[in-house]
C-alpha cells in the first residue's frame, strides 16, 4: 500500500512522566475525511495535538507525503501545509470576522482576496458579518469562522478538534456538509469528534481510540455496521 | 460678566492643566497597557523608561543648544525627542534580549515578571541619577506662552487671564498625533494587527504562523516611542528630575486599570479621568466660586478640598474603587 498523505505512525507520548498515547497510529489521504472517535479520555485531542506537534513524541514519527515531519514545531507545520482549528479559543474573539480571515493568512505574501472570497463562498453569514467582533457571533458561526481562517493558509491538510462541540444538530449538519464541502476540494481533514455516529456517516476512515491505541480501524460504513463498535462506543 | 470670568478661570487653573496632565498620563498608560496586553505582566519599569528616556532627550537638547542648533518658537527638545526614542528603544530591546526573554522562554507566572521589571526599575533608575543627577533640570526653550494672561484680558476685556503655555499647546497636539498614529498601526497594517490577535489570543496567533518575538520586539520598540514622548511632554510642561518619574507610576497604573488594562482606548480614558480628578480635587475653588456665588455669600476659606502634597492619594482612592467595584475598568479590560 503506498505511503498516506499525512501518517502518524506509532505515536507514543503525553504530557508528563505518564504516556497517554500508546503506540497511536492515524492516517489521511487527499481528499478524504478521517475521523477519530472514542470514549472520554481515550486521548483523541492528546492524538491530533501530537500530529501538529503540539507534545513531545518518546516514540513514533509524523510523515507529512513522505517527509519526516516530527521534530517541527506547529508554526513549521503550517508554513508545510497543515492547518489546526483548536476545539476552544480557536477565534480572535476581540478582532472582526474579516481581520480573523487575515490572521489566517499571516504567512502568505500572495494576495489573499481570492481565498477569502472562497471562505465567504463555503460560509456566507461571515460576509454579511464580517466587520463584526468575532466574539459576538453565535457559537456555530464562531466555529465558522475558526474553520474559516485555518482555510485562509491554503492547507493541504486540515485537522479540526470538535468543530460541532457545543452547537445545536441543525448548525451541527450544516457544519458537517461544509466540512464534506470543503473536503471535496481536495483537502484532507482529520477530526476528532464526540457525535460519533453522525461523523463517521460522513467518514472515509474511521479511528476508534481506545486507552490511547487503536481500538478499531475501518471506513466509517463498516465501524457504524461493527457489531462491537456499536454496543461499545455507540450505545446499541 | 462675572459668569464668564467664572469659566475662563476654571478653565485657566483646571481645564487646560488638566487636558495638559491628562494627555501625558494617557501617552504613559499607553505604553503600560501595550505592555500588560502582549507580554502579560504589569511593567514596573515604565516609569523609569519614561525617564531615561527624558533624560537622553535633555542631553541630545543641551547637545544642540551648545552647537546653536533650535526649533524656532518651539523648543529645541522636540528635534531631540526622536534621538530619545531611539536610545530607549535600544534600551528596551537590549533590556528584553538580557531580562525579559530569559523568563519568557520559561512561560513563568506573571507575578514574577512584574518583580523581575521592578529590578529592571531600580537599575534603569539608578543609570538615570547617575548619568544625569539627581536635580531638577527645565529644558524648555522657544516662545513660553501661545497666549498669555495680560494680552488675553486686553483682548477680552475681562478680569481673568486665560493663559496657554507653549509646552502645554505641544502637549496636547503631540499626544493627539501620537494616538492616532498608534490607532492607525494597530487598527490597519498587518504587523498592528498582529499584535492584536497575538494580545488577543497567544496559541492561535502561534497557530497563525505570527512570530512572538517580532511581535514582543515592536511592542518594546512602540513602547519606548510613547514612553519617550510623555517624558519629555511633562519634563517641557513641569521640570525633569528623576524621582518625580519614578512617583508618576502610580497616576500612570491607576489611568491604565481605570480604563481598563490591555485596552488602548481606556487608557487615554483612564488618563483623562485620573488627570482631571487631581486637579479638580487640589484646585482652590475660592476664585471660581466668589465669581459664581450671589454677593455676601462667597467662601471665605480656599475651597480646597485637598492639598496637592496629597495628589496621589487621588490616584490611590480611585484605584483602589475601581478595583473593588469594576475591577476590569471601564472598557472591560483584562482581569488584574
Amino acid at each position: 500500500m503506498a505511503e498516506p498523505f499525512l501518517i502518524g505512525e506509532d505515536m507514543t507520548g503525553g504530557y508528563g512522566a505518564a504516556d497517554i498515547l500508546h503506540g497511536c497510529t492515524l492516517a489521511v489521504d487527499p481528499g478524504q475525511i478521517a475521523v477519530i472517535v472514542g470514549p472520554n479520555g481515550a486521548g483523541k485531542s492528546t492524538a491530533m495535538k501530537a500530529m501538529f506537534g503540539m507534545l513531545k513524541l518518546r516514540a513514533g514519527h509524523v510523515r507529512l507525503m513522505g517527509e519526516d515531519i516530527t521534530a517541527l514545531s506547529p508554526q513549521d507545520r503550517v508554513a508545510k501545509g497543515m492547518a489546526f482549528v483548536p476545539q476552544t479559543s480557536n477565534i480572535f474573539t476581540s478582532m472582526t470576522v474579516e481581520e480573523n480571515l487575515e490572521m489566517g493568512a499571516f504567512l502568505r505574501e500572495d494576495d489573499i482576496k481570492g481565498t477569502m472570497a472562497q471562505v465567504y463562498d463555503l460560509f456566507p453569514i461571515l460576509k454579511d458579518k464580517r466587520r463584526q467582533a468575532a466574539g459576538e457571533l453565535s457559537g456555530g458561526q464562531r466555529q465558522q469562522v475558526a474553520v474559516g481562517r485555518a482555510l485562509m493558509t491554503q492547507p493541504k491538510v486540515l485537522m479540526l478538534d470538535e468543530p460541532t462541540a457545543g452547537v445545536s444538530p441543525i448548525v451541527m449538519d450544516e457544519l458537517f456538509d461544509r466540512i464534506i464541502e470543503v473536503a471535496r476540494t481536495g483537502i484532507s481533514i482529520l477530526m476528532v469528534e464526540q457525535n460519533a455516529r453522525q461523523a463517521l456517516a460522513i467518514a472515509d476512515k474511521g479511528y476508534v481510540l481506545v486507552q490511547g491505541a487503536n481500538g478499531f480501524t475501518d471506513t466509517g460504513q463498516a465501524l457504524l455496521a461493527d457489531p462491537d463498535v456499536r454496543r461499545s462506543f455507540l450505545g446499541g | 460678566m462675572d459668569f464668564l470670568n467664572a469659566i475662563v478661570a476654571l478653565g485657566n487653573y483646571v481645564i487646560v492643566p488638566g487636558l495638559t496632565y491628562g494627555a501625558q498620563l494617557a501617552l504613559g498608560a499607553l505604553g503600560v497597557t501595550l505592555v500588560f496586553g502582549i507580554l502579560r505582566f504589569s511593567n514596573f519599569a515604565h516609569g523609569d523608561t519614561m525617564a531615561f528616556g527624558t533624560m537622553v532627550t535633555i542631553m541630545v537638547t543641551w547637545l544642540f543648544q551648545a552647537l546653536g542648533i533650535g526649533f524656532g518658537v518651539l523648543p529645541t527638545a522636540l528635534l531631540a525627542l526622536p534621538f530619545g526614542i531611539l536610545a530607549t528603544a535600544a534600551l528596551l530591546l537590549f533590556t528584553d534580549r538580557a531580562v525579559y526573554r530569559f523568563y519568557r522562554k520559561q512561560k513563568v507566572n506573571p507575578i514574577i515578571l512584574v518583580i523581575v521589571s521592578m529590578g529592571v526599575m531600580f537599575v534603569t533608575n539608578a543609570l538615570v541619577r547617575f548619568a544625569i543627577g539627581v536635580g531638577e533640570y527645565q529644558f524648555t526653550d522657544g516662545a513660553r506662552f501661545l497666549i498669555t494672561a495680560g494680552r488675553f484680558k486686553a483682548m477680552t476685556g475681562l478680569d481673568e487671564g486665560l493663559a496657554i503655555r507653549t509646552t502645554q499647546a505641544i502637549t496636547v497636539v503631540t499626544a493627539a498625533v501620537a494616538v492616532a498614529v498608534l490607532f492607525w498601526f494597530l487598527g490597519s497594517t498587518r504587523t498592528g494587527k498582529s499584535m492584536r490577535a497575538y494580545s488577543d489570543n497567544e496559541d492561535l496567533a502561534l497557530l497563525s504562523g505570527i512570530n512572538p518575538e517580532k511581535v514582543v520586539a515592536v511592542t518594546w520598540i512602540i513602547t519606548a516611542a510613547l514612553a519617550t514622548t510623555a517624558g519629555v511632554l511633562y519634563g517641557l510642561d513641569k521640570s525633569f528630575k528623576a524621582f518625580t518619574y519614578f512617583q508618576l507610576l502610580l497616576p500612570i497604573f491607576a489611568s491604565a486599570i481605570v480604563g481598563g488594562l490591555g485596552r488602548p482606548l481606556g487608557a487615554i480614558a483612564g488618563g483623562f479621568i485620573i488627570a482631571f480628578s487631581e486637579v479638580t480635587v487640589t484646585y482652590a475653588w475660592k476664585k471660581v466660586l466668589g465669581y459664581l456665588m450671589p454677593e455676601g455669600l462667597e467662601p471665605s476659606g480656599l475651597m480646597q478640598l485637598l492639598s496637592t502634597d496629597y495628589k496621589f492619594a487621588v490616584s490611590f482612592v480611585i484605584l483602589v474603587i475601581v478595583l473593588l467595584f469594576k475591577p476590569t475598568g471601564l472598557f472591560k479590560g483584562a482581569q488584574t
